[in-house]
């Protein structure tokens, strides 16, 4: 024990910065330069992210100018943002906690399908719209809970498991729609979820409160402090007494669940439930954590950086539709930029370690 | 053995060489364009003065020039990229058109932000071939609300305010086509107790679910019923894969009718690893191979799905921009519903329809 006892530091704003601190106290080395303090901390992770999306951006005003400058446009990406963007601050969680999800897609397709039956509907007119979301959500729920019981108490890999329910799930939403695309006749729940609330579309709402209640999930409560430490550490999460089987179902449950979220909003912007909704989510929201900072490998990650990355594929889209340009040019962009963005974060970590 | 040289000279040459190989590579074997090119040139170039063989009318006269947004999924299988191809050259061929093209993927969700980016630049008209017609109906009736025209193309959308004017093709009557010939053939046949099968295209769109029940309804007017059938998804794999499954599952067929000459290629290519071919093969869309194969005896007919229905689109939208009508009709305003025709292509006919064939 030494002498000096320097007074312990303030605590840490975000949850990364307390790991690092407690590091720091143990005498792992912490960065000296301003430059690596500045890199090590949230806003230096997520800076080379702001980076790459006011390059966008600049790309868009060069060359759509107030077209994409405009109010309208701006809410035309984060409409398309705030889908995919539930979906993927609910991977964020699973796989900082060392799993993954294949099924999402699935499972969006699942519960649109479910809400969207001519019982569910005939519910929805009798009662209230209601009814309909509940449903949705119950079904995604459910789904997440199968896959994270099988993962967790059935001991199978992830991987496995959720590649399972990918085809399972699909399945079961082609035999119960019969393959048909059902219509929602429930003009309420529609007008309701494509309505604006104080100027800004209902969907962007719905994103905003997912990503704010996931932030202070992750970072403000012992469940985001026991995800960091499933995904870090599993065995010496489990010897401090985290109960790990239990808290890996909760976390493919809470994905099911903003699945089901997710579903709800794909239902009113499309109208209708069918088995052929989110085709490729998982892909989709797997690159968007990726490239956000979380490490596929779990134990770090942030939702901030999520919403970045989902950020940064929308808007691409958006330039690219603005500009003409077809969608194949604009999927080989988005593979550059996702290894583009691996790349440049292991070698931010390693200057940051080494420093 | 390691793979790191310790003489970077040699790195460096390998490394080079590597680099100069890949360019080769990329500079000779990824260009695409077929030798028959200038021909395609001279023939474009010709319809572009002339504006085609049809009546060259007061219609084409420039005028105003006006905006298209025009919007179609992804072109995965040939018929769609015709569809692609067939209206961006029309709206090319028009010096007062102004083409805005949004190639979207199958995500229905992903296509609605690109038709709402068309309502935020406001358009003058949007010519849209929906991924799924309930799916887009919502967004397309909103830019009607909005004062753009909507032309919807194919795959019709859930509710009639959702477009000004909608062309498509015969789906009900391709199937009524179909059925009637392959009734034509049992008879002259004299096929006793004939085993009908059905290869669909991706059952979830309700063109499809159309085409289907033409075929049923027109086989019941001769007294048979479809006995086998399984649904691909307008794609050469989904096409092999469907098929070979059809033909495990009967060991004797007599007519076969594959809703579209795209996956026909499949459908083909698993009729001859399996060396089956005691049926008769109808086919239907219309593509170049399905001629072919008629014209060498391989395929008994095919019924017509024009993919030029989207370049019809864009003169339909540039017209109702324009406030012009159709020249050829007494009523002045352009028409609210076009069905275009389903004629079956025999060995007969078939030079006639060759050069309105698609490549697959």
């Amino acid at each position: 024990m030494s002498e000096r006892r320097t007074p312990p530091p303030a605590p840490a704003a975000d949850e990364h910065q307390r790991v690092e601190a407690a590091a720091a106290e143990a005498g792992v080395a912490a960065p000296k330069s301003t430059v690596g303090r500045f890199m090590a901390s949230s806003a230096g992770r997520n800076s080379g992210l702001v980076i790459a999306l006011l390059v966008l951006c600049v790309v868009g005003l060069l060359t759509a100018g107030d077209r994409f400058a405009n109010v309208n446009n701006i809410l035309t990406i984060l409409r398309l943002a705030a889908v995919i963007g539930v979906v993927s601050i609910g991977m964020t969680f699973v796989i900082i906690g060392g799993g993954i999800d294949l099924s999402v897609g699935a499972i969006v397709a699942l519960a649109s399908v479910w809400a969207t039956t001519l019982a569910t509907q005939q519910l929805a007119e009798d009662y209230h719209w209601i009814f309909m979301v509940l449903t949705a959500l119950v079904v995604g729920t459910a789904c997440g809970l199968i896959n994270g019981s099988l993962i967790a108490y059935g001991r199978m890999a992830p991987f496995i498991m959720t590649l399972a329910m990918l085809a399972g799930a699909r399945g079961l939403a082609e035999i119960i729609s019969e393959r048909r695309t059902q219509i929602i006749g429930v003009r309420d729940f529609v007008n309701f979820i494509n309505g604006s609330l104080l100027g800004i579309p209902v969907l962007v709402w719905i994103f905003a409160v997912v990503a704010a209640i996931g932030w202070v999930l992750l970072n403000r409560t012992t469940f985001g402090r026991r995800t960091i430490a499933v995904g870090g550490n599993i065995n010496a999460a489990r010897l401090a007494g985290i109960a790990v089987k239990r808290h890996t179902v909760l976390l493919y449950t809470l994905l099911g669940l903003l699945c089901g979220v997710a579903a709800v909003m794909l239902m009113a912007r499309t109208t209708t439930g069918s088995s052929t909704h989110g085709m490729l989510y998982e892909l989709d929201a797997i690159a968007a954590v990726v490239i956000g900072g979380t490490l596929l490998t779990g134990g770090r990650g942030t939702i901030v950086g999520t919403i970045f990355g989902v950020l940064i594929f929308t808007t691409l889209t958006n330039v690219f539709t603005l500009n003409n340009l077809d969608t194949s040019t604009q999927n080989v962009a988005k593979g550059v930029i996702i290894v583009a963005a691996v790349l440049l974060q292991q070698r931010v970590a390693a200057r940051s370690d080494s420093s | 053995m390691s793979l790191h040289s310790n003489r970077p000279f040699r790195r460096l040459v390998t490394s080079a060489a590597a680099i100069v190989a890949a360019g080769v590579l990329v500079v000779g074997c990824t260009s695409n364009d077929p030798e028959e090119t200038s021909d395609a040139d001279d023939a474009g170039e010709e319809e572009s003065t002339d504006n085609g063989d049809a009546a060259a009318s007061g219609n084409d006269e420039p005028g105003d020039t006006v905006t298209i947004g025009f919007s179609g999924p992804l072109a995965d299988h040939g018929w769609l990229a015709a569809v692609n191809s067939s209206a961006i050259e029309e709206a090319e061929s028009y010096e007062d058109i102004d083409l805005r093209t949004a190639e979207a993927t199958n995500d229905a969700s992903l296509q609605i932000s690109q038709i709402e980016t068309f309502i935020n630049e406001g358009v003058d008209a949007i010519v849209l071939l929906p991924t799924d017609g309930a799916q887009l109906t919502e967004i397309a009736t909103r830019a009607m609300e909005e004062g753009i025209i909507v032309v919807n193309v194919d795959r019709e959308f859930s509710s009639p305010f959702a477009a000004r004017t909608t062309i498509l093709g015969d789906n009900y009557g391709m199937g009524v086509s179909a059925g009637t010939y392959a009734c034509q053939l049992i008879e002259e046949n004299n096929i006793a107790d004939p085993v009908i099968a059905e290869i669909a295209g991706i059952d979830s769109l309700p063109l499809t679910q159309d085409r289907s029940q033409g075929f049923e309804d027109a086989l019941s007017a001769c007294g048979q019923t479809v006995d086998n059938r399984v649904a691909a998804e307008f794609t050469v794999e989904s096409g092999e894969e469907q098929a070979s499954n059809l033909l495990q599952a009967a060991p004797q067929i007599d007519v076969i009718w594959n809703h579209d000459d795209d996956q026909g290629v499949g459908v083909k290519q698993a009729f001859e690893n399996a060396g089956r071919d005691e049926f008769f093969f109808l086919g239907g869309a219309g593509s170049c191979n399905a001629m072919q194969w008629i014209q060498d005896g391989e395929m008994e007919a095919t019924v017509l799905y024009p993919p030029t229905q989207a370049a019809d689109g864009i003169r339909l939208a540039r017209l109702l921009a324009q406030n012009k009508g159709m020249s050829d009709l007494v009523q002045v305003s352009v028409p609210r519903r076009i069905v275009l025709d389903a004629p079956v292509v025999t060995a007969d006919n078939v030079e006639q329809y060759l050069d309105l064939c698609f490549e697959s």
